[in-house]
């Protein structure tokens, strides 16, 4: 269906009344994208008989420099040059109705450094476009020309290991529990007793910021007592994500400095604040030597359905872009949304200089980080001990496994629950080191450091028959998608 | 207390066949392994005293458990670890440490707490070991 150009020139381009978007320059199957222009991919579902083309034309139009008309004050610039042009279309794999248009804009279209003007441009208007059905943005190509006006991870995960002092197995958190209605001294206890027992991290959730029953100076007081309590049990460097999210920049920056001079290092904010805003923090983050923990609250809302919205591998990367340190990017095997091989797309683009183009994995192009330090992935919601083969083959090392759940709800208690997570996952990196097939051999290899270990057999006894087993509503279009063998 | 630091510290003690398996591990990944020690086992203590050079261009994790056994001879009532570095690009830091031998008795820590304006409260964590002068804690050598 890519055939030849029909773009009007000259004079009849530009004689006043309504013109088809592919005929107006937003469609142009003989370009060859630039490797300085921002590449979109988009899949479009065009209202019934409305030609794929045009629709696909119409997105590149929007998106870009058109408006429903055609304006003669184009003229006056190099339009061309400002025109995004589609120029390919092609069918999505077992769809019917659906296109995947490849759209391709100039640098000069975007500000340095803001996910803010990239966003309004991409997604801006274009989404609510009447002769669309539906819309979502699947991925993004980002030239290293643009990469480089960012300033990435404010920490990174190397710089992270550093300063945690930890090296070669993943690191383990969990999220307080129950999220709402603990006092501060309370919830103190539960970031004592976790961290004692053996977690590297404890964690805010994402709508705790300050409330009736603990306003956020309580929070951290009792947190921080509870992390340095913890390290001098044990002689780790310890962290608790404090949720410095609120109502306005003012405020946020209050908190984070308040979170600073106690000596945490380790500040969390919600995806919700805006990009514009995650940017400041990651700016503040970068300036303060702390960490910077991005919870993606709220992202389902758009990045779920297939058919409409904007894919997490996108959020992922304007969120790389964007400067954060920590993102939760799935779990495969928990109860929140995430076939395999997408989410390994995502870890992929958190974790990796360079992601070649990866079908199988939902990943389109091949993205060049040029060095932009990595972010690290964080698997949290619905996992627990038993699943520590099964989380190290789908995740690896460089991760943050949180078991908020699988710690606070152990029988024996919260230290227990915090210490057969802890000796799960030594044993499973032990013999994974030694060579051994440990994806297979996961259970016994468990059931033998449980013989030395009683939180952990009592912690494999609880939740040995606890999966989630649904099916993905997102999923790559490219390949059969495995479901998670237990 | 255990101190609790590197990758394998809530295990039993590793066996010298474990540790050398982990070694080995590390240096068919192409990284250099190196033999650290301390007496002074602060959680932000990063120095520990190096056993040597990190070993490059080694092959058989028996050269490095030799080395590993000469160190225990002269600091065996210390922190020994394994780190074994990757210089890879995108990484060049540690891969891999974990503690390969620790002190009979482990004291801990102290925290000590200085409360300053508001309910602020300045930590100091302190090795109750480190009252001693280099080399004559954990019973000295």
């Amino acid at each position: 269906m890519n055939e030849q150009s029909m773009t009007i020139r000259g004079k009849d381009r530009y004689k006043s009344g309504v013109m088809e978007y592919k005929k107006m320059g937003y469609w142009e199957p003989d370009y060859e994208p630039k490797d300085t222009d921002i590449i979109a991919l988009f899949r479009v579902t065009p209202q019934d008989g409305v030609d794929p083309i045009e629709a696909a034309a119409a997105v590149a139009g929007e998106s870009s420099t058109a408006t429903w008309t055609v304006v003669w004050t184009d003229r006056l610039t190099a339009a061309e040059k400002y025109r995004a042009k589609c120029y390919r279309v092609d069918p999505v794999p077992n769809s019917p109705g659906q296109y995947f248009a490849y759209i391709a804009y100039d640098l000069d279209l975007f500000e340095n450094g803001s996910i803010a003007n990239l966003s309004a441009s991409i997604i801006g208007n274009v989404f609510g476009f009447k002769p669309l059905k539906a819309l979502r943005l699947e991925d993004m190509r980002l030239p290293v020309a643009y990469v480089k006006t960012f300033q990435g991870p404010a920490t990174g995960i190397v710089v992270e290991r550093e300063r945690m002092d930890k090296f070669g197995r993943p690191l383990l958190g969990a999220t307080v529990k129950p999220k709402l209605g603990l006092s501060g001294r309370n919830y103190g206890r539960v970031v004592y007793e976790a961290l004692k027992g053996g977690l590297d991290f404890t964690k805010d959730d994402e709508n705790i910021n300050s409330q009736p029953f603990m306003h956020w100076r309580e929070r951290f007081l009792y947190c921080m007592e509870a992390v340095n309590k913890a390290q001098a049990a044990s002689g780790e460097i310890k962290g608790t994500y404090l949720n410095v999210t609120a109502g306005t920049m003012e405020d946020m920056y209050e908190r984070a400095e308040f979170a600073k001079e106690l000596g945490s290092i380790i500040i969390m904010i919600d995806l919700v604040i805006g990009y514009t805003a995650i940017q400041s923090m990651a700016k503040w983050a970068r300036r303060n030597d702390m960490i910077l923990h991005l919870h993606r609250a709220g992202h389902s809302t758009y990045t779920r359905q297939r058919n409409h919205g904007v894919s997490f591998r996108v959020i992922a990367k304007w969120m790389r872009l964007a400067g954060v340190d920590h993102i939760h990017a799935g779990t495969v095997v928990g109860k929140l949304e995430g076939d395999p091989a997408t989410t390994r797309g995502y870890y992929d683009i958190c974790r990796e200089d360079y992601n070649p183009a990866r079908l199988e994995h939902g990943v389109f192009f091949d993205q060049h980080w040029a060095s932009l330090n990595k972010l690290m992935p964080v698997a949290s919601g619905g996992i627990h001990a038993g699943q520590m083969h099964q989380l190290l083959d789908h995740l690896g090392e460089d991760v943050v496994l949180q078991f908020g759940g699988g710690t606070i709800g152990h029988p024996m208690g919260i230290q227990a629950g915090a210490t057969a997570n802890r000796v799960a996952l030594e044993a499973m990196i032990l013999a994974r080191n030694e060579g051994r097939d440990y994806l297979h051999e996961g259970p016994e290899i468990l059931a033998k450091a449980a013989q030395t270990c009683t939180p952990l057999k009592s912690a494999l006894e609880v939740w040995k028959n606890v999966t989630f087993n649904y099916e993905s509503t997102d999923m790559p279009d490219y390949a059969p998608t495995a479901s998670v063998s237990m | 207390m255990r101190v609790t630091q590197g990758c394998f510290s809530f295990l039993p003690d590793l066996t010298d066949e474990q540790i050398s398996r982990q070694v080995q591990y590390a240096l068919e990944k192409g990284w250099a392994v190196n033999i650290e020690f301390t007496d002074d086992p602060h959680p932000r203590n990063n120095l520990w005293e190096m056993w040597g050079l990190p070993m490059f261009d080694l092959r058989d994790a028996a050269g490095v458990m030799m080395e590993l056994n000469e160190c225990r001879k002269v600091y065996g009532d210390r922190y020994v670890r394994m780190s074994a570095f990757d210089s890879s690009h995108g990484w060049e830091s540690v891969r891999l440490s974990f503690i390969v031998n620790r002190p009979k008795d482990e004291p801990g820590f102290r925290l000590e707490r200085h409360e300053v304006a508001g309910r602020n409260i300045r930590y100091t964590t302190i090795p109750y070991a480190a009252d001693r002068p280099e080399g004559a804690r954990y019973g000295g050598a």
